[in-house]
């Protein structure tokens, strides 16, 4: 297989799928199966790895075709797998591996969920202290994640763990894939400040990991972690918008209280300000998309990143605003652990939104952390002053 | 419809860019916009004869090269980069494009010819004295019909005369208008306002230069006392021309300013970088860097709602183009002066020096935000169109 495969021969293999398994009347697991079967989940990946080899340009004809077609979209089902762990298993996963997970990763029958951030280590996730020590062929881990989202539902991780605590902080650390219901792993809700616990804590004490599961090289956790971490900015940044307005909620939230006689021409000029900023950014995603490389995204993604997170914010504070006081009523602060796929339920509660939309901004690295990498990676201006640089891990101090 | 460019295009950008480079360097607009008239004649007729670009999107029939609006935004992009000092957004944006979309075949023959290959230089007198286009929303509105210049509206009067009709009147802020050999202008004639062409020697017309802030690009009030002028396409029929036209200027102008947003950016970069204070450079400071990092948002942002009204106009919907003309107007205006002000601050007591570029880019910043409707304007067009 090769970039020989056309748009033309694209769009045929898109609708034999569509005409093997209509969407309405197919489970969703069982089409996203067949879909990653007939080399349409990447099309840049290789046969048997959901892909075609073919130009990762073409990528975005299948996203429009299938949701035109009502087709359930991956992310709904598998948001950390499909954005993030899904792209690092192709990058860095061993054919078996690659073998193993990428299929049912896809078809969203086993929940993924990424396994970085620690009470001690967000921003600065090379500076994290779970251990992995090894034994045999086997891998023994200890230590504490926080904030892991879908953990309480997912089947696997990807875990970074520090493999040797006396090298700089990059240079000790090791991916594996963990199982998250083998024993020695607890996992354990926490509250967000809406309610909900969407994400967890995850514990692991004297957990066994077969060095089969290891992602990439001892030591090379760093580069792993990297692949991941850029790949969930591009994902984070607001995807392609499919042809359907990505403004379109602000509109009709306008034209509703312009209905109740709360329009002004203020608030009318704040909608199109947000509507045009909305639609500037699914256009970046799409000129993205369309340069794009092979589940190796640029720091590129960091633009989208920032530019999204800032832009949702804004947007969910403006919605509030419209609503006046009804708009700072909420239905209640239930503790729930949410499921998938998401958005199912219909359009969210916008206090519960507005709530939601201050995690954009920290999720998947702060504002703050990407204008760093905006700064330092992209336009190539100099570091900050980095007391932690040559120093073995160990003596960092935290 | 992709946002990529393909390998010709990339092709055409290296080589206007190549170009550009020798034939605008900063030392060249400095005497460019000393000067009346703001343009080197040798390098307008290299930019016509060599590369063909004052045609580009011009169908070859006329002598163009029968590309489209990707191609030419592609162009003007490199030249916001530059600041090129050329009568080019007026001639070959203005003028060329009313003459493309009126419906009058003779005068097409006849006039663009001399546009595309650089022989003529030509314009586009729209605006009262508010900048702003007139409303020809009600049609029928002459002399007589309360919207002249009885009416309070400073309308520029079209007269039948023996031989075709006379000008009275004023238009205002008009691009290149002092230097323009070929105006074209709107009037209220009987039928509605229309558009006559006058050739910039004719008799009665008064052109005065504007003192603009923007010295790399020039206009002009042009006064017109019982000049005679050649219809163009029928009486009543300047409205949706106007409007046309004035969409796709937005769409070159965004692409342009995506150019200088993208200069400013590489400016503020390459301070930051080499300014050492307290010992570091100054963009090793989170406050510099964190604008920078702003500024490449902006700059990525203008790039693609700008490449992408590019392609409508290219594609040529007209309610399509309309948003994303008014889209990236409203944008990129924004986003560049903001960067251009950000590269001032960036550079600090240098950025305010006349010897630094910087304030050249800020001057053509401020003023590109505010040619062809602001972006408060704008958005309150694509309310409309958007119904809210
Ligand atoms: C809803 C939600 C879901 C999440 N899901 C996951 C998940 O599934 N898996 C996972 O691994 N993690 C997850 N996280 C964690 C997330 O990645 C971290 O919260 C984030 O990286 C920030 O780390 P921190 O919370 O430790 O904040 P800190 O790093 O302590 O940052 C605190 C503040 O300091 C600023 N700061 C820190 N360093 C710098 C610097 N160098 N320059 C400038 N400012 C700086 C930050 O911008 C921030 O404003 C999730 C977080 C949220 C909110």
């Amino acid at each position: 297989m090769s970039r020989t495969v056309t748009a033309a021969g694209l769009t045929t293999l898109v609708d034999d799928l569509l005409r093997s398994h209509p969407p309405a009347a197919t489970d969703p697991h069982e089409f996203l199966g067949a879909r990653f079967d007939a080399g349409l989940a990447w099309v840049w990946a290789g046969p048997g790895d959901g892909g075609l080899g073919a130009d990762p340009a073409l990528q975005p004809l299948i996203e429009q075709r299938l949701a035109a077609a009502g087709a359930p979209a991956p992310f709904r089902y598998n948001p950390i797998g499909i954005g993030m762990t899904g792209p690092t298993l192709l990058t860095h996963g061993t054919p078996e591996q690659r073998g193993a997970y990428l299929r049912p990763l896809f078809a969203g029958t086993e929940i993924w969920s990424q396994l970085f951030s620690e009470p001690g280590a967000g921003s600065d996730v090379a500076g994290l202290a779970t251990r992995a020590r090894r034994d045999g062929d086997e891998w023994i881990v200890d230590g504490q994640k926080v904030w892991t989202s879908y953990a309480h539902i997912a089947r696997r991780g990807l875990l970074i763990a520090r493999t040797d605590p006396d090298v700089p902080k990059h240079a000790g650390l090791t991916a594996f894939v963990v199982d998250l219901t083998a024993p020695g792993v607890e996992v354990r809700p926490l509250r967000q400040l809406t309610g909900e616990a969407e994400f967890n804590e995850v514990f692991f004490t004297a957990a066994r990991i077969p060095d089969t599961q290891r992602l990439g090289p001892v030591g090379a956790g760093w580069r792993v972690a990297t692949t991941t971490l850029m790949n969930e900015r591009v994902s984070l940044g607001g995807g392609l918008s499919g042809g359907v307005d990505p403004g379109a909620a602000l509109l009709a939230a306008y034209q509703e209280a312009a209905d109740r006689g709360d329009g002004n021409p203020v608030r009318r000029d704040q909608a199109i300000r947000l509507w045009i900023e909305a639609n500037v950014n699914a256009l970046t995603a799409a000129r993205a998309a369309a340069g794009g490389n092979r589940g190796r995204p640029g720091p590129e993604g960091s633009v989208l990143k920032l530019a999204g997170a800032e832009h949702s914010r804004r947007a969910a504070a403006y919605l509030v605003d419209l609503m006046g006081p009804a708009g700072t009523l909420i239905p209640d602060y239930r503790m729930t652990r949410p499921g998938l796929p998401l958005g199912g339920g219909g359009p969210r509660d916008t206090a519960a939104a507005f709530l939601r939309s201050r995690a954009n901004t920290i999720e998947g690295g702060t504002s703050e952390i990407l204008r760093n990498i905006l700064g330092e990676r992209v336009l190539g201006l100099p570091g900050d002053i980095r007391v932690d640089k040559d120093v073995s891990w160990r003596d960092i101090p935290r | 419809m992709s946002l990529v460019f393909s390998d010709e295009q990339e092709e055409l950008r290296r080589t206007v860019r190549s170009f550009l480079e020798h034939a605008s360097p900063e030392s060249e607009v400095r005497r460019l916009m000393e000067s009346d008239d703001g343009y080197d004649p040798a390098i307008w007729r290299q930019m016509a004869t060599q590369l063909g670009l004052q045609g580009l999107h011009v169908p070859e029939e006329y002598g163009g090269a029968g590309f489209g609006y990707v191609e030419l935004g592609i162009v003007l992009e490199e030249m916001g980069a530059r600041l090129l000092c050329a009568p080019f957004l007026a001639s070959a944006v203005l003028a060329t494009g009313a003459l493309l979309a009126v419906d009058d075949a003779l005068a097409r023959k006849e006039l663009l010819p001399g546009l595309v290959s650089g022989t003529t230089i030509g314009t586009l007198a729209f605006a009262g004295p508010t900048g702003r286009p007139e409303p020809a929303g009600s049609g029928g509105l002459g002399p007589q019909g309360g919207t002249g210049a009885e009416g309070g509206h400073h309308g520029l009067l079209a007269a039948r005369a023996a031989s075709g009709y006379t000008l009275r009147g004023t238009r205002h802020f008009v691009l290149d208008g002092a230097l323009a050999d070929l105006i074209l202008v709107t009037a209220w004639a009987e039928g509605g306002l229309s558009l006559f062409a006058v050739p910039g020697d004719a008799a009665g017309l008064t052109r005065s230069r504007l003192p603009v802030m923007d010295l790399t690009r020039k206009q002009a009030d042009l006064t017109f006392s019982d000049t005679p002028a050649r219809l163009i396409g029928a009486e009543g029929d300047a409205g949706p021309v106007i409007d046309q036209v004035l969409r796709l200027a937005c769409v070159a102008l965004a692409n342009e300013s995506a150019g200088g947003a993208r200069t400013v950016l590489e400016q503020a970069v390459r301070h930051a970088k080499d300014r050492l204070q307290f010992g570091r450079p100054i963009g090793s400071f989170q406050a510099v860097k964190h604008r920078c990092a702003d500024m490449l948002v902006a700059v990525e942002g203008s790039k693609s709602v700008a490449y992408h009204a590019a392609q409508v106009a290219a594609a040529g919907d007209s309610d399509r183009l309309a948003r994303a003309a008014s889209m990236a107007k409203a944008y990129v205006g924004e986003a560049y002066f903001s960067a251009a002000a950000d590269n001032i601050q960036i550079h600090g007591g240098i950025g305010f020096t006349w010897e630094h570029s910087a304030h050249l880019y800020f001057k053509r910043a401020k003023t590109s935000e505010l040619l062809f409707g602001d972006p408060v304007h704008h958005r309150g067009l694509l309310a409309d169109r958007l119904r809210v």
